[in-house]
């Protein structure tokens, strides 16, 4: 046996005209957590579908504990060597707990499937994981992170000692990702080996021991992380010296003419939420996934009705709950997830770019030029304004959606989880955006447990279970920012 | 149009050079099948080129391109309405019935007889309306109401005429579909009229867009301002009207009210809708391609009554022939069909 979990070795593979992977390598040591970082499009993803045996490199070969890799063909032979927990579910939500957890092979070897046979191996597999869920739960009913445990259990059961974690955090809010870290020390001491894929640098610190990075389908460096410096780190990533470069924009001028006010402000998981927003100014507003911080942004924008209290742009009320009249009143929206509520994949940028804009006519001349303008203005990577938002990568697509929210120039700007799921590079362009927009008058909101997203404000509200619990001015020290997101008083 | 975009960073470098894009093309796949079909014709038929047979194809179409229309939008915008093909039948019955009286199998209502062609329309708008409030407003199925209202209103037309044709049809009813303008029908022209406006409409028109948006992600549309159940509802309205249309203008055609108007018409609509390119899953297509996937049927169809294929095998040669249709297309244009 070897001490390597798994290798690759020489790993080759184009797409078309892209080269996605340029005969890079990774060894992964057994028994260690190993993380994978890279900015959008380093070829991470690719590596990642040559390690699950989706796709099959043009030159270069894999092997796990010294064995060469099994024939793609052999879907069960992969399964037992390495398991992949993706950001997106492959589970089946209409089914049990326990069907998906022996999909596929229900019958326990039996031929008839044996229902009470089923729950119970199910309800003991838990166990052994210490996976607090229902066996006879339905999947959809369950939450992200328990899904993920299943997912993990589920992988662990049909014998695979090597699980690969797609950006596990990006979806879990702060005690949750901090479980599951433990669960993965836990297991780690149990002899599984991890590949940790996540776009939060902190995260890799905390929990990996080796880290590898990824920058234009070339392999750069892999070392302990015990001796790589976040800026070293950043610097692998980028190419460039020096951390993320956002501008803190504590030079923005201020000014006291009111743009947005929000007053007593109730709805769906928020109450009574009174704010106001100058022009130029940007508001942070952080708190746990439930702490209503999204539903209360949501409400600004018109996505959800209020229950009661009013909106109000440059000193005219806007509608409750009707996203059309809040456009017109000049608020722009980065909806929560991109994927979800952002984009029309199979359109183009352009079409996707200009989707809010007024007036009855589109001429596709001036959309595209429209789009032209905003892959320009936005520095978003792509072929032309005709390309398919689909191509692009997930920080592109992101700026595609920004510059949407930006099409109708207006005032007051709502964004939700602005960066989430972008690199580095992406990052710095879009908070960029921000702290521009800021300068040329518009207030903005920032809804975001980044404390990246954060520095660009000007002051950040912390919600806890929908209210409003503190408010940090410039200046704010991470340590206190993160007692109060989740809930805990610093002093 | 879009206003100018506000550029945060620097003035916008020169758009890059336009690649040719395959896919701006796409519409045109089913050209040079059109082509072949013609060539084809010709060969088999001296008289398949000939100016009368092919408006006599074109006549035959007619009625069914209108549903393709309304049907292409419906997908597009992401849901399917079965129920056309009754519309087509039952609207011109009940506008019908109405007016005439129960001795020529009417109600014995009496309305006047210039009121049959609005009253027609109306009952449209009646029904994708009734279609939209179940689906939209109450939540149901979208498959299923249109399905039941498919059997529902064959039936209420079944009950109204007891069966029977009708054949004392006001001559303002029969007009459209009977007459020709400039040397070609009328219901060729108006063919043309409603292909050219939903062509226009959905390239030009915000509105028009927003129907592939809202089938490729109605919740991004909605996150983008788009009023999505107030253009669905529409788009479902503007459907049963296009069916009352091909329902006036079978009627003219045909003289009468038949008791059968329609029916079978509804799998030739989703076949010409598939082989011009529009997605079942909806946000795809264009309504030219769906165009010349009722052109290709069209010709198909005529080739078959040429070659004196007999009547008893038309129709089983038919489905084959659909089927067939599908599998050429799919390599035409190098999509799988969704």
């Amino acid at each position: 046996m070897s001490e390597f979990a798994a290798t690759a070795r020489g790993v080759t593979k184009r797409f078309g005209r892209t080269l996605a992977l340029d005969d890079v390598g990774i060894e992964i040591r057994a028994g260690e957590s190993h993380a994978l970082v890279g900015r959008n499009g380093a070829g991470k993803s690719t590596l990642v579908s040559i390690l699950t045996g989706m796709q099959v490199p043009d030159a270069g070969e894999v092997s796990f504990f010294g064995e060469p890799a099994p024939p793609v063909a052999d879907r069960a032979a992969w399964r037992r060597h390495v398991a992949c927990v993706y950001q997106k579910s492959t589970v089946v939500p209409e089914l049990s707990v326990a069907e998906n957890l022996f999909i596929n092979r229900q019958d326990l070897g039996g031929g008839l499937i044996s229902w009470r046979k089923l729950r119970h191996q199910a309800s003991e597999l838990l166990e052994t994981y210490d996976v607090a869920v229902n066996p006879d739960e339905l999947v959809s009913a369950l939450t992200v992170e328990q899904r993920q445990l299943v997912e993990i259990a589920r992988a662990l059961s049909i014998g695979s000692r090597f699980v690969i974690l797609d950006e596990p955090t990006a979806q879990l809010d702060g005690p949750a990702i901090e479980r599951l870290f433990d669960r993965m020390r836990s297991l780690q001491d149990k002899g599984v080996t991890f590949l940790f894929i996540s776009h939060h640098l902190q995260e890799v610190y905390e929990v990996c021991q080796t880290v590898t990075v990824y920058r234009d389908a070339r392999h750069i460096v892999t070392a302990p992380v015990a001796e790589m410096s976040k800026p070293d780190l950043i610097e692998a990533m980028t190419g460039e010296a020096g951390g993320l470069n956002v501008p803190s924009g504590d030079d923005r001028p201020s000014s006291s003419d009111e743009v947005l006010k929000v007053s007593a402000l109730s709805g769906e998981s928020f109450s009574d939420i009174s704010l106001s927003a100058t022009r130029g100014e940007v508001i942070g507003l952080a708190g746990s996934a439930s702490s209503g911080k999204h539903e209360f942004a949501e409400t600004v924008y018109g996505l959800r009705k209020p229950s009661s209290g009013s909106i109000s742009v440059d000193g005219s009320a806007v509608r409750g709950g009707d996203v059309p009249a809040a456009l017109k009143a000049g608020i722009g929206c980065v909806p929560r997830d991109r994927h979800h509520q952002g984009l029309v994949l199979d359109l183009s940028i352009a079409e996707n770019a200009t989707m809010s804009t007024v007036g009855s006519f589109v001429w596709p001349s001036a959309q595209r030029s429209a789009g032209s303008t905003a892959i320009a203005s936005y520095d978003v990577k792509a072929a032309g304004p005709d390309q398919p938002v689909s191509d692009l990568s997930g920080g592109n697509q992101q700026k595609v959606v920004m510059a949407r929210a930006l099409a109708n120039d207006p005032s007051v700007l709502v964004l939700i989880n602005p960066t989430a799921g972008v690199d580095v590079k992406s990052k710095e362009s879009l908070l960029g955006v921000v702290d521009a927009q800021a300068r040329r008058g518009k207030a903005a909101i920032v809804v975001s447990d980044e404390l990246d997203d954060l520095r660009v404000c000007d002051r950040v509200l912390v919600m806890f279970h929908g209210q409003v619990v503190r408010e940090f001015a410039r200046g704010w020290r991470d340590q206190e920012l993160i007692a109060a997101i989740e809930g805990m008083s610093s002093e | 149009m879009t206003k100018a975009m506000t550029p945060p960073v620097s003035a916008p470098a020169p758009p890059p050079r336009q690649k040719f894009q395959f896919a701006r093309y796409q519409d045109l796949a089913l050209v040079p099948v059109i082509i072949i079909l013609l060539i084809i014709g010709a060969v088999l038929s001296p008289i398949f080129l000939t100016p009368g047979n092919l408006i006599a194809v074109l006549t035959q179409q007619s009625e069914l391109s209108l549903l393709v229309l309304g049907q292409a939008m419906i997908l597009i915008v992401g849901k399917m309405d079965l129920s056309l093909e009754s519309t087509v039948g039952l609207a011109p019955a009940l506008a019908v019935a109405l007016i005439i009286p129960a001795s020529s199998g009417g109600l014995d209502v009496g309305l006047a007889a210039w009121m049959a062609l609005p009253l027609c329309l109306l009952i449209g708008v009646a029904i994708g309306g009734l279609n939209g409030f179940l689906i939209l407003k109450v939540g149901l199925s979208g498959f299923m109401v249109t399905l039941g209202m498919l059997t529902a209103l064959r039936g209420l037309q079944l009950a109204i005429t007891e069966g029977k044709s009708l054949i004392d049809v006001p001559e303002s009813f029969l007009y459209l579909g009977s007459t020709t303008w400039l040397g070609l029908p009328a219901a060729v022209w108006i063919c043309i009229i409603c292909y050219a406006a939903g062509i226009f409409v959905l390239k030009y028109l915000r509105a028009g867009r927003s129907l592939y948006a809202i089938g490729g992600n109605s919740e991004a549309a909605r996150a983008a301002g788009i009023r999505v159940d107030r253009v669905v509802w529409i788009v479902l309205i503007i459907g049963s009207v296009l069916a009352v249309i091909a329902g006036i203008l079978m009627t003219g055609r045909l003289g009468s009210v038949a008791a059968t108007q329609g029916e079978g018409m509804i799998f030739q609509v989703f076949a010409a809708a598939v082989i011009g390119g529009i997605s079942l899953q909806g946000g795809k297509g264009t309504l030219f391609g769906a165009l010349s996937g009722v052109l290709m049927l069209g010709l198909v169809e005529q080739i078959l009554r040429l070659q004196g294929v007999s009547g008893f095998y038309i129709k089983a040669s038919y489905g084959a022939v659909i089927i067939l249709a599908l599998i050429v297309t799919r390599f035409a244009t190098g999509q799988k069909q969704e």
